[in-house]
């Protein structure tokens, strides 16, 4: 149970145990190499870059379809995140990503709208997610990447989304 | 006629180059008259939901993207490059795992600077579509 007087550490690695747990399911983005950075509740998706995520080899740029990928990841898992944040606080979920059972289920994609701002460069990426609704059955996200600069994001989206149904 | 077909493979070569298309596996399998087709196999790698094997959506947009800014090259104008300025995508049924994935992309339009694209993503089902999606591209002159 979650309270004032609860242990630094065990907040700290339940709350990190259900992030990874979120993630710790999905092939695809281990893949892409994405990882998560947790302060409190705010989540920061992280992709390293690498030579796979190139699109126009010229240029270079990170591919389009990638951006899209990376900003629909880092827009699913923050919504699994804030839709199962009472549950990891209070104690009732205990999510670990070392047993090998599928963590919490994901919102289903319905639509995803992507705005390329600027080319990807060839260098880390990184996103982070708004919950704009959080419902029983619909949720809306809004999402942004950026690169060396946090006021200069390369890419945005908003999406919809479907919530698992029955646990 | 014969022009076109020297296009056909100068784009095919093109797309063949870029590391992301390779590194899912991606073909080019058709190009010309506003119209690009891409393909690929099923991979374990690209699985989205470990549960029932479905590939990830991220997977179908680069798939959207990739057809997307090559149906705009194999339009009849023959722009210099492309660049993806907005891509929609609607998700109307997960693909069935294990199936090939297809994307099919017509250029509809285009005016000096802006392309129009729209493009639907397939699995063996020809009649059920997987996903539609509805992009604008740069037009590089």
């Amino acid at each position: 149970m979650s309270g004032r007087n609860e242990p630094l550490e065990r907040i700290k690695s339940r709350r990190d145990a259900a992030v990874a747990a979120i993630v710790a399911g999905v092939p695809y983005v281990a893949w892409l190499g994405i990882c998560f950075d947790r302060r409190g509740d705010e989540l920061t998706a992280v992709l390293p870059f690498s030579d796979k995520l190139i699109g126009n080899p010229v240029l270079p740029a990170i591919h389009g379809g990638v951006t899209a990928a990376f900003l629909e990841i880092a827009a699913t898992v923050e919504l699994t995140w804030a839709s199962i944040w009472d549950e990891v606080e209070s104690g009732r979920m205990t999510p670990d990503a070392s047993v090998p059972s599928p963590g919490p289920r994901l919102a289903k994609t319905i639509d995803f709208s992507v705005d390329y701002l600027r080319s990807g460069l060839p260098r880390d990426s990184y996103a982070r997610a708004r919950v704009v609704r959080l419902g029983r059955r619909y949720s809306s996200v809004q999402v942004e990447a950026w690169q060396d600069n946090r006021a200069r994001p390369f890419a945005m989206a908003n999406g919809h989304f479907l919530m698992p149904q029955g646990g | 006629m014969q022009q076109d077909d020297d296009r056909a493979r100068a784009a095919k070569q093109f797309f063949e180059t870029l590391p992301h298309l390779r590194a899912l596996g991606g073909r080019l399998v058709g190009f010309g008259d506003s119209r690009a087709e891409i393909e690929m196999d099923w991979r374990a790698e690209l699985v989205g939901d470990p549960r029932s094997g479905v590939i990830h959506g991220g997977v179908v947009s680069a798939l959207m993207d990739t057809s997307g800014g090559a149906a705009v090259m194999a339009h009849p104008d023959r722009p210099n490059g492309t660049a993806t300025i907005s891509l929609r995508i609607d998700y109307m049924r997960a693909a069935t795992p294990g199936s090939k994935l297809r994307a099919r992309a017509e250029c509809f339009h285009m005016t000096r600077s802006v392309a129009f694209v729209r493009a639907v993503a397939l699995d063996d089902d020809d009649e059920r579509p997987v996903a539609t999606a509805t992009g604008s591209f740069t037009v590089e002159r």
